[in-house]
């Protein structure tokens, strides 16, 4: 009797022991507020001046660039430190191979590329009126303030040139902007400022990124744990902390480690990074399992258990584009089809004339890799095999054994477009202009491609085909609750492991060695059938039943 | 000689066998569980069983080891030669014969001979193994950086795998000849109240009637 005493005990360590690994299903979430909160943007918070009494902006303003004059005239530093960073100069040089990357000159796999169609695709540029190479880039009149730092909502912009006429009719009377009232609503900037380019990059809500929607202009805490306005309500500022106009985080080099977690107070804050708010130890240590979460942070990225699926929230994203299919016309004219709805309710184009077929997704797990941050992109001077089976836009690189390397979620979308067939180089194609060249008006690729490689100088040798390309998303975004996260169940599993494809690591309940297996199964297989024929000769052996004997 | 009733368990030895025994059903059932065999735990919770039971039984063979080495009781599980092709043949020819079993406990001798090497073998190798990999596995967060950590880490996994379907198949003999000579029953008793028939020697005899009479019947 006392010694099940001890089996008690032992009972009773382990249930000790587990007692905190079943927590962590059901985390209290803290409720949510009645009121919103303001937006929660970065360092500079409370400002000490209300535009709207500000009589430099009564106006009235007849554009943009006065407006920006207006700012300028008590911001003095702002244009100089502004026409720095990305968002106007849309050139990157990458440091340390010298590869000219930035909008201006890359080519990706959904409207191709921005050089030569800047008339549409420089909506999006911080500032006003690129539409071909004669834009002034020191011009700092130019720069849009209020792109981004206007609160009213109202806010716009339209293409800087025409268009071919089949196109332009989309932006024909839209209504004038009030752009005193604008001007006097400015403050820092809200998640819809940056959403209005960054949401609808690619040409339509959350067609790029897959971790960018407008349904983070309000999202509730479920989607965004950072961003719910029933939770932090952060804007985008609070992570992309800005310095001088220039902000942290950047996908030409990506941080994919972090060593450093949280600064010292008055050091480091800078750095968009999961850790550089929440430590190198993001895991409060209850249990054994918090333990051994803490130590995964080395290879995993945090976004890899806290972001289970891309396209949360509603709106779908294009993880498949074929431009072969792109140019039929109805009677001469171009037309759309509609064939997704998506989870909110609205439905999204799967065909268009000008741009071929897409497939939409949501709410699907992503794609794993060991990531070091860097992406090899392959440009318009990139030469490739035109055999080669599909091209990687931006391949990205990693291993386990590379101390900078961690496991990272993506978004992988796949594209059939147009490329050189007989120089193996991607194309710049001439999609939008008032030229019967562009592509969105004639339906004419091969004069399209001569026209956007000619205008920059560029070999073209007359015939292309089409090529499949894959273009890889770090997906860093759209942070569920904790409770949603991946659990260890969802990795450490024989089959259907998230991390099924990811190599150079031995991941417990994953991997195992199959002779081992096989071996150690054959041997308890054959030690019980062992002790089965044992058991049945003795039982039919004579002196079955003979007892009191020891052994 | 006369065969008596005599405690040849001591309490601590039989909480060291039942804790054991219990720890190590735990560390099969959760090791085959993290392994991918079975899902009846989740991942996390057959890593937290498991680790919980293997630092557990850790702490249980300090104790044993302390206790074996200062009873001197480990010499039950010196290895010998002797009689030991006697216990062979009994079991896979005498027994069917309806044979009497070679071996007589003794006193100061608790293991027949293929027992005590069995045990022996399952103390320095697959005991060893399976720790010395275990604690490896375990402390992988404090050697992870070293050169070609994954290959030694699957390496380990595979030894401390091997040695898990070892010990499986031994737990199986083991609790298969319980069956074998008494009844089950009869088997199991000397483990719970300690008491089993021995040969005494007539001063082993005396004694232990006149030093220690409780441990005698």
């Amino acid at each position: 009797m006392r010694a099940s005493i001890g089996a008690v005990a032992g009972l009773l360590l382990i249930a000790l022991f587990s007692a905190s690994s079943s927590a962590r299903d059901n985390w209290p979430t803290p409720p949510a507020t009645a009121v919103p909160a303001p937006q929660i943007s970065g360092p500079l918070q409370g400002g000490t001046a209300d535009h709207t009494k500000f009589d430099q902006l009564r106006g009235p303003f007849s554009s943009g660039p006065e407006v920006t004059v207006a700012c300028l005239g008590c911001h003095t530093e702002a244009g100089d430190h502004f026409m720095r960073n990305i968002h106007w100069t849309w050139s990157y040089t990458n440091e340390e191979t010298g590869q000219q990357l930035g909008k201006r000159y890359l080519i990706n796999n959904f409207c191709t590329n921005s050089r030569g169609n800047e008339g549409m695709c420089a909506q999006c540029h911080a500032g006003y009126g690129w539409k071909d190479e004669s834009f002034d880039f020191t011009d700092e009149t130019n720069i849009d303030c209020l792109v981004c730092h206007e609160t009213t909502g109202t806010y716009y912009k339209t293409p800087n040139s025409d268009g071919h006429a089949a196109c332009s009719v989309m932006f024909e009377g839209k209504p004038p902007i009030d752009l005193a009232a604008v001007a006097r609503s400015v403050g820092l900037p809200q998640r819809a400022n940056c959403g209005a380019c960054h949401f609808n990059g690619g040409g339509g809500d959350n067609v790029k990124h897959g971790d960018l929607s407008t349904a983070l202009k309000n999202p509730p805490r479920t989607l965004d744990v950072h961003m719910g306005v029933d939770g932090l309500n952060f804007a985008c500022t609070a992570c992309h902390v800005t310095n001088r106009h220039i902000w942290a985080g950047s996908r030409y080099q990506v941080i994919s480690k972090d060593t450093e977690g949280m600064g010292k107070p008055g050091q480091r804050s800078d750095v968009a990074t999961c850790e550089s708010c929440h430590g190198l130890s993001p895991h409060p240590v209850n249990s054994l399992a918090a333990f051994k979460l803490n130590d995964h942070v080395q290879s995993i990225a945090c976004q890899t258990c806290h972001i289970p699926e891309i396209a949360r929230g509603g709106v779908a994203t294009v993880v498949s584009w074929d431009w072969r299919t792109a140019g039929k016309t109805r009677d001469g004219e171009g037309y759309h089809e509609e064939g997704y709805i998506q989870g909110n309710g609205d439905h999204r184009y799967t065909y268009k004339s000008i741009k071929g077929d897409f497939t939409f997704d949501e709410n699907f797990p992503p794609s794993y890799g060991w990531f070091d941050g860097q992406m090899l992109y392959t440009t318009i001077d990139t030469t490739f095999d035109p055999q080669a089976e599909s091209i990687e836009i931006n391949g990205f690189t990693g291993s386990r054994e590379d101390p900078k390397s961690r496991i990272w979620p993506f978004k992988r979308m796949q594209t059939w477009q147009p490329y050189d067939k007989g120089n193996g180089t991607l194309v710049y194609t001439h999609l939008w202009g008032e030229d019967d060249a562009a592509y969105w008006g004639n339906y004419e690729m091969g004069k399209s491609i001569a026209k956007g490689m000619a205008d920059f100088g560029l070999p073209y040798s007359g015939e292309f085909g089409f090529i499949q390309t894959i273009s890889w998303w770090p997906i860093t975004h759209m942070v569920a609750p904790k409770e949603q996260a991946l659990s260890c169940g969802d990795c450490h599993i024989p089959t259907r492991s998230r991390l099924t494809s990811v190599e150079g690591v031995y991941i417990p309940g994953r991997d195992r060695n199959r002779w081992v297996d096989i071996i150690g199964t054959l041997l308890v297989a054959g030690t019980l059938g062992g002790i089965l024929i044992h058991g049945l000769v003795r039982f039919f052996s004579p002196s079955h039943g003979s007892k009191g004997e020891h052994h | 000689m006369a065969t008596r009733r005599v405690k040849i368990f001591s309490l601590f030895e039989r909480f060291w066998h039942w804790s054991q025994m219990l720890l190590i059903v735990t560390l099969l059932i959760t090791g085959f569980g993290v392994h991918g065999f079975h899902s009846l735990f989740s991942f996390e919770d057959a890593v937290t069983l498991h680790t919980s039971a293997a630092f557990a039984l850790l702490l249980l063979w300090i104790f044993s080891v302390f206790w074996l080495f200062t009873t001197r009781t480990w010499r039950h599980f010196i290895p010998s030669a002797a009689g030991m092709w006697g216990v062979l043949r009994f079991y896979s020819y005498g027994i069917f014969k309806g044979e009497r079993h070679p071996y007589r406990k003794a006193y100061w001798r608790k293991h027949n001979p293929l027992q005590a090497l069995a045990y022996l073998m399952l103390k320095i190798v697959l005991f060893p193994a399976i720790w010395i990999t275990g604690l490896a596995y375990l402390s992988y967060f404090a050697w992870r950086n070293l050169p070609d950590a994954t290959q030694w880490l699957s390496d380990v996994a595979m030894v401390h795998t091997a040695a898990a379907f070892l010990i499986l198949a031994f737990v199986l003999i083991h609790v298969y000849m319980l069956t074998i000579g008494h009844s089950f029953r009869e088997h199991l008793m000397p483990m719970i109240n300690g008491f089993d028939e021995v040969d005494l020697s007539p001063e082993e005899e005396a004694y232990l009637s006149k030093d220690q009479p409780g441990d005698i019947r």
